[in-house]
């Protein structure tokens, strides 16, 4: 009896600290000062996605559901490559990692914060702060000198004018773009483009850098480039980076490579890395 | 904290597509400028009416002899007809008589600060050698010049024993001197003028004692040669021409605080006594500063009328911001969807298209306004009054195109804040 006592004191416990984690809220603050080892018990996971099921509703008949339980973890300093035909949800899988979406169930944690109670403000924060896009289709703002649209991720942080022109110059630096950083993106080729998209993806420092197929659009040799250039952020600096292709070569460069089929990873194998292709 | 890369950004935008944004301000542009011009004429027209009737002597309160309004008669079944005037000529029973000034002049000793009486004796063509001037000869009292606020040029008034004697004094015009004299006052000065009426019945003369600064009243058609410019003796002597028995009119000028409007209407009491028994005249009264009044209520009435016009216009040139902003927004899906893949909060979205609405509407506020006061001065000019732009009107014109700018931008703004980052990421 005494025992039975304890148990449900332990599980009244256990449920009110489940709440109370439930109901924070998350805010810009929380985000970048609490160290993530308080909230997440491995501090070398980044991306940890338990049970992940994605449904659209479009309407009640017509339930579409394109994740089935993903379970994927990412370590701090991989490279890994998600890769699969279309339709087997690589699109829907990077929009919830990016928190452009929400999961319908399941758990996910980034970089310690729990992203399925997160709220639309907290999204737009963590998109900010802990996650570098970098489209196929390169997404620069268009009349915005290279320069600006580097700075942009840095302004919706709130950085100041000064910090945020010296980081986008060093950043554009980084990827060989100083010369070109007034100009405009119609006035850049697609590789160019593609290293600016790059450099704004690195503005803020995020956790992760998420890049869908950022060779799609471009030439292989130009697309070698960009390889590179991830490649030197994830060894030079460390960088944990998502890479969504469709191409096994550019795949199999990464440390892992995870193969998602019917909304469901079917495949993981270890990379060659970039020096077997070389 | 975004306020001014969100400036920025929106004046980007704006030259982006010059055509545009000029096409989409032009109503607000023709909305502000039409306000702006109306209310510019408008207070010049305005500030030329009051400043021309103060002239003239807001505080004078004219008392005339009028002709009576006809009853309606009432026949034995109760019809109503409109009742039949007896119409004639005033005869000199139905004048203001001096006795009647006297006594007026006795009961309202404070307020009466003045009275200005005159007493036209004829019009008549000075000539002398081959140098001629038209005069009228009016006989007045002390108060006229205080009550049309007529300057001496020079020379001196006419004295108090001149008044008292009636003496054969008077006092010709800037315009009577340039004609006869060359515009030498000091050889007009001390010299008589020798006037012959019209009509040649009567011959006067009277020395020159002084010259006042001849005023024209309003539009002047004649040649400037010809005007008719009045020549001024003591009443007295007038009267002693023409045996006036009473005036049609006179004009008190009242004592400073004195509520004008107030004394005209006990004033018309007062001097309706004499006329209890006059079947045909009354007597009315008004003040100039009722007239001001009523003159400008009607101009403002006029302005207002005119500036719901172009209010209206405003609201359908705001309909057309709303419109291009909303076509901007579609335009701009993916890089609304980018800037939220950045980072951008649905506040910051909103934020951005509202001040891009509101520069849209600011900027062509502003341009209205310039063109408003070139139209405004234009206009005042060719009305030949002198432009006199509220600084009041001006700013309620910003502050409105600011308004109309967060009114018509805030519905696409939100769409914009609202839209689904990866729908719109995705949109072609």
């Amino acid at each position: 009896m005494n025992r039975g006592y304890c148990q449900i004191g332990l599980h009244n416990i256990f449920q009110s600290m489940k709440r109370k984690k439930k109901n924070q809220e998350i805010t810009i603050e929380d985000i970048s000062n609490t160290a993530p080892d308080l909230v997440s018990g491995d501090d070398n996971i980044v991306i940890d996605m338990k049970h992940i099921i994605k449904r659209y509703f479009i309407g009640q008949p017509n339930e579409l559901e394109v994740l089935h339980g993903v379970d994927m973890q990412v370590r701090r300093g991989e490279f890994v490559a998600i890769v699969g035909q279309s339709g087997s949800g690589k699109s829907t899988l990077m929009n919830v990692i990016g928190a452009l979406d929400r999961p319908t169930e399941g758990e996910y944690t980034l970089d310690g914060v729990d992203m399925f109670n997160a709220k639309d403000k907290d999204l737009s924060a963590i998109r900010c702060k802990k996650i570098g896009f970098v489209f196929q289709t390169y997404n620069l703002v268009a009349r915005t000198s290279a320069l600006k649209n580097v700075e942009l991720p840095m302004l919706y942080a709130g950085l100041s004018g000064r910090t945020r022109s010296r980081k986008a110059k060093e950043l554009l630096e980084m990827v060989d773009m100083a010369e070109r950083m007034h100009h405009q993106p119609d006035e850049l080729s697609g590789g160019q483009k593609q290293r600016v998209a790059i450099a704004r993806a690195m503005a803020n420092d995020p956790a992760i850098i998420l890049a869908d197929e950022p060779t799609g659009a471009l030439d292989s040799h130009t697309g070698r480039l960009i390889m590179d250039i991830f490649h030197r952020l994830h060894e030079e600096q460390g960088k944990t980076i998502i890479l969504i292709t469709h191409s096994p070569e550019l795949a199999s460069e990464c440390s892992r490579i995870l193969t998602l089929k019917d909304g469901l990873f079917i495949d993981e194998k270890k990379g060659s890395g970039r020096n077997a292709v070389l | 904290m975004l306020f001014f890369e969100n400036l920025l950004m929106a004046f980007s935008s704006l030259l982006t597509n010059k055509m545009r944004s000029l096409l989409t301000m032009l109503g607000i542009i023709i909305g502000i400028g039409s306000v702006i011009a109306i209310v510019t004429v408008g207070n010049a027209l305005t500030n030329s009416i009051t400043s021309e009737m103060s002239d003239m002597g807001a505080n004078n309160v004219v008392i005339g002899v009028q002709q009576r309004e006809a009853e309606d008669e009432v026949d034995e079944s109760g019809k109503r007809y409109g009742g039949r005037i007896n119409a004639r000529d005033m005869t000199d029973n139905d004048l203001i008589k001096k006795e009647y000034i006297e006594e007026l002049l006795a009961a309202f000793p404070e307020e009466i600060k003045g009275i200005s009486i005159e007493s036209v004796l004829g019009t008549a063509k000075v000539e002398k050698g081959r140098n001629y001037a038209n005069v009228r000869i009016i006989g007045v009292t002390p108060g006229y010049f205080m009550a049309n606020n007529t300057k001496m040029q020079s020379g001196n008034e006419l004295s108090d024993k001149a008044y008292m004697e009636g003496k054969s004094v008077c006092l010709v015009s800037d315009h009577f001197v340039n004609n006869m004299y060359d515009g030498d006052s000091s050889k007009a000065i001390g010299r008589d003028i020798e006037i012959e009426m019209s009509g040649g019945r009567k011959y006067f003369v009277f020395t020159i004692v002084g010259v006042y600064k001849y005023e024209s009243q309003g539009f002047d058609m004649t040649a400037t040669k010809d005007v008719t410019t009045p020549v001024y003796i003591p009443i007295k002597n007038a009267i002693k021409k023409n045996h006036a028995k009473g005036f049609p009119s006179i004009t008190i000028i009242t004592a400073k605080g004195v509520d004008s409007d107030d004394f005209a209407f006990r004033v018309k009491n007062f001097m309706n006594r004499y006329y209890h028994n006059n079947r045909q005249f009354t007597i009315s009264t008004f003040s100039l500063a009722q007239m001001v009044e009523s003159m400008t209520t009607m101009l403002g009435t006029v302005s207002t009328a005119i500036s719901i016009v172009a209010a209206i216009s405003l609201v359908v040139g705001g309909i057309g911001v709303m419109n291009i902003m909303l076509v901007s927004i579609s335009e701009r899906t993916r890089e609304i969807g980018t800037r939220k893949a950045l980072g951008a909060t649905n506040g910051s979205i909103r934020t951005q298209f509202i001040m891009e609405a509101i520069v849209l509407c600011l900027v062509g506020g502003i341009l209205g306004i310039l063109l408003g006061l070139a139209g405004g001065a234009a206009g005042a000019k060719a009305l030949g009054y002198e432009a006199s732009p509220t600084a009041s009107s001006i700013i309620a014109a910003l502050i409105f195109s600011m308004v109309v700018g967060v009114f018509f931008g805030y519905y696409p703004a939100n769409k914009a804040a609202k839209m689904n980052p990866i729908d719109a990421l995705r949109y072609e």
